[in-house]
């Protein structure tokens, strides 16, 4: 075929400028969202705060609304996400063959996973740790006066390793109790074969809520016995999409700092301090580099607001979890919330 | 019949010689079988360096880690993963053979009352039969679980049964002797041998004499030595006495709930079974049989013990044999309800070491050889209930 020379320049001409003027490139999993028009994210079955159904069907919790708020900033304001509930078995494979583009859920960043698995973490959204739900009755203030206790829990990769390390580091003894699934361990604790019921501890605040008769009348531990940091998790294949999951939870993390909240995001545009412009896309081309436009942050923001504010909505002190910000608290008030600088 | 009429038969030669062929098959069938199975441990051992997963057996002797809720071996976190295992094994070995014994119990009550002529006897024991073997033995161990651990007493105000044992959800707590346990064994062991002996001669001279044998000399002679060394260490020994704490109880022994649960599931299960096996058994033995007892004036209980039940035995113990498998195999499903078997302890080494492949392999050829012991076993008994002389 031969084509005209006039027509043949003019073609690498536009083409030549469309590659300034276009965001940078965009990779194939934004390419595929954008065509789809939704974000698939694989989100835990059923943990209350976390992600967890309501009554209408609606998807709700910590771990979902950060999917909301990557589906604002790369889709814009017809953001649509669609959430596929998956078992502990089969949350990396459904993520590994392409079903979803994005696990949410409460999946520990751990060595073996962030490398082995042809995946990588994004970030951590929920600094989470194994921790001890017991009867308020017992009056306990400490996890180490659990000495000669029975306690409850399912066979997990760490879970009874962190039991047996804590006590033998302690000098105590303990009767474990071991169950293949958590509901079953919950279900024999309730029951009252044991003395205390060992998980992580966003699980176990969300059990006391959701499964005992009357939560007050239990009490979690203030020990946290290992390190559970729960965090976005995307293929490995893809680096862009990547580094806009990464950034998208930098990014509420940041406005939490700057007190950007949903209320006052549409004011805050209006900022005349640097670092607020360059987030909400009123200076520089931050949201060019990621692939996106200059609006991403503002959208995330508004749409589920900054990370305080999720976790207050969700899990916080005035939820049923009732959970404090501890470990989740920015890094300016004594927590490891730290968001790299937007520039 | 003409036997020049009929023609030479040439003998085949290559593909057309059967006999040929019939070898040929086979060993190409086992060379394909050969293949299949070395393609697949090269690809499996291909794909697991891929992944640089860690291979071999090593790991059985490091450190656990771990703790385990019961174990009639010594266990501390800092023992082996390979004796983490033996662990599992007891407690495995314990819940089969206990659960065997206590089935075939249950079973031949069962049986026996489903044939009862007494007119409310015989349908509770169908409708128990019909009930429990028509739903998934998973669920009524759930359902033994949770009664138990609903039904049993918290352990603060744990009711003492007898001086030192306790009744708990924690279990049932007993005082153990501290030490010399080695004569109350050598007592047992004496005992047996001696039970044994009698029973050998006194068979004998049933034979010679006519007179049936007496039982109960030889169940004196069983127990005379262990009461007796008991009884001089109950006096003499110190006992470990299980003492109240603040979450239960310390010292003593102690037996789990999720063993008693799994105990009663399963021996209450297979009850069901070995009750419609043994009553299948006995229906098979002719009526004549009962007529013919009566007539030598044997009493329905001496008919029943003398007469039916041997012959009831030779059709039953084949299929109580496969269900004494079915037992041993399904104590694999203490995991549901938190009993640390075998299956349960390498579950939790698989999550620890990662090592699925040689962890599966290991517990795959135990539970194999459990189950061939216990084939072995009954192939032996039913060789010796075999009617003498029949074919």
């Amino acid at each position: 075929m031969r084509i005209p020379f006039k027509s043949g320049v003019a073609a690498v001409a536009l083409a030549l400028a469309a590659s300034f003027a276009a965001p940078a490139e965009a990779g194939p999993t934004l390419d595929a969202i954008r065509k789809r028009g939704e974000v698939v994210c694989g989100v835990s079955t059923g943990i209350g705060g976390f992600s967890i159904a309501d009554s209408s069907g609606r998807w709700t919790g910590l771990t979902t609304d950060f999917c909301r708020a990557v589906s604002a900033a790369v889709l814009g304001d017809a953001a649509k996400e669609k959430f596929v509930p998956l078992s502990p078995q089969q949350r990396f494979t459904a993520l590994q063959s392409g079903e979803i583009d994005m696990l949410t859920t409460v999946a520990t960043w751990t060595l073996t996973r962030d490398a082995s698995l042809g995946l990588l973490y994004a970030g951590v959204y929920f600094y989470d740790g194994q921790g001890f739900l017991v009867p308020k009755s017992l009056g306990l203030k400490s996890a180490l006066e659990l000495d000669g206790a029975s306690i409850c829990t399912a066979t997990g990769t760490t879970s009874e390793l962190n039991l047996a390390d804590f006590f033998r580091a302690n000098g105590k003894t303990f009767k474990p109790v071991v169950f293949e699934a958590q509901n079953e361990a919950r279900a024999a604790f309730f029951s009252g074969r044991c003395q205390a019921f060992s998980a992580d501890m966003s699980y176990l605040s969300s059990v006391r809520v959701s499964d005992a008769p009357n939560p007050d009348e239990w009490q979690i531990l203030p020990e946290m016995i290992s390190k559970e940091p729960l965090g976005p998790v995307v293929a490995r294949n893809d680096l862009d999409w990547y580094t806009i999951a990464k950034w998208v939870l930098l990014a509420l993390v940041e406005a939490e700092e700057k007190g950007i909240t949903a209320a006052n995001v549409e004011q805050m545009k209006d900022s005349a301090n640097p670092e607020i412009k360059r987030l909400l896309g009123t200076a520089g081309d931050m949201g060019q580099r990621l692939g996106l436009d200059p609006g991403w942050a503002y959208r995330a923001i508004k749409r589920v607001g900054n990370y305080g504010e999720i976790f207050e909505r969700n899990v916080g002190p005035k939820t049923p979890l009732r959970m404090e910000r501890n470990s989740n608290a920015l890094w300016t008030k004594g927590g490891l919330m730290y968001a790299m600088p937007v520039r | 019949m003409n036997a020049a009429a009929i023609p030479p038969v040439r003998s085949a030669r290559g593909w057309h010689d059967p006999s040929f062929r019939a070898l040929a098959t086979q060993v190409i069938a086992l060379a394909v079988l050969a293949g299949t199975v070395a393609f697949l441990a090269t690809n499996l051992v291909g794909n697991l360096e891929a992944r640089s997963i860690r291979t071999g057996f090593g790991f059985l002797w490091q450190a656990a880690g771990f703790e385990i809720g019961q174990s009639f071996i010594a266990w501390s976190p800092s023992a082996s993963f390979g004796r983490a295992l033996l662990v599992g094994l007891l407690n495995t070995l314990v819940v089969a053979s206990l659960g065997i014994v206590l089935s075939t119990l249950a079973g031949f009550v069962v049986g026996i009352a489903s044939l009862s002529r007494n007119p409310l006897v015989s349908p509770l024991a169908r409708l128990y039969v019909e009930l429990v073997r028509n739903t998934p033995l998973l669920l009524q161990l759930y359902l033994w679980y949770a009664v138990l651990t609903q039904m049993l007493p918290a352990a603060s105000a744990a009711p003492q049964l007898l001086p030192g044992v306790y009744l708990a959800k924690s279990g049932l707590h007993f005082p153990v002797l501290q030490h010399g346990g080695g004569p109350l064994l050598a007592a047992a062991l004496v005992g047996v041998l001696a039970f044994a002996g009698h029973g050998l001669w006194a068979r004998r001279k049933a034979g010679r004499t006519g007179m049936p044998a007496k039982l109960w000399p030889g169940l004196l002679l069983l127990a005379l030595p262990i009461v007796a060394v008991a009884l001089e260490r109950a006096v003499t020994a110190s006992f470990d006495v299980p003492r109240p704490t603040r979450f239960g109880f310390s010292g003593g022994g102690m037996i789990m709930p999720e063993l008693t649960a799994l105990l009663i599931g399963l021996s209450l299960y297979n009850a069901a079974f070995i009750g419609e096996i043994l009553r299948a058994g006995i229906l098979s033995v002719g009526r004549g049989q009962l007529e013919a007892a009566a007539a030598l004036g044997l009493s329905r209980g001496q008919a029943l013990r003398l007469v039916v039940i041997p012959q009831a035995m030779k059709v039953a113990v084949p299929p109580l044999a496969s269900q004494y498998l079915n037992l041993a195999k399904n104590t694999s499903l203490a995991i549901a309800i938190g009993y640390p078997d075998l299956m349960s302890i390498g579950n939790t080494i698989i999550n620890q070491t990662g090592q699925a492949v040689e962890v599966i392999a290991i517990l795959m050829s135990i539970y194999l050889t459990l189950s061939l012991a216990i084939s072995a076993f009954m192939n032996w008994y039913n060789a010796r209930v075999a009617l003498k002389g029949a074919s």
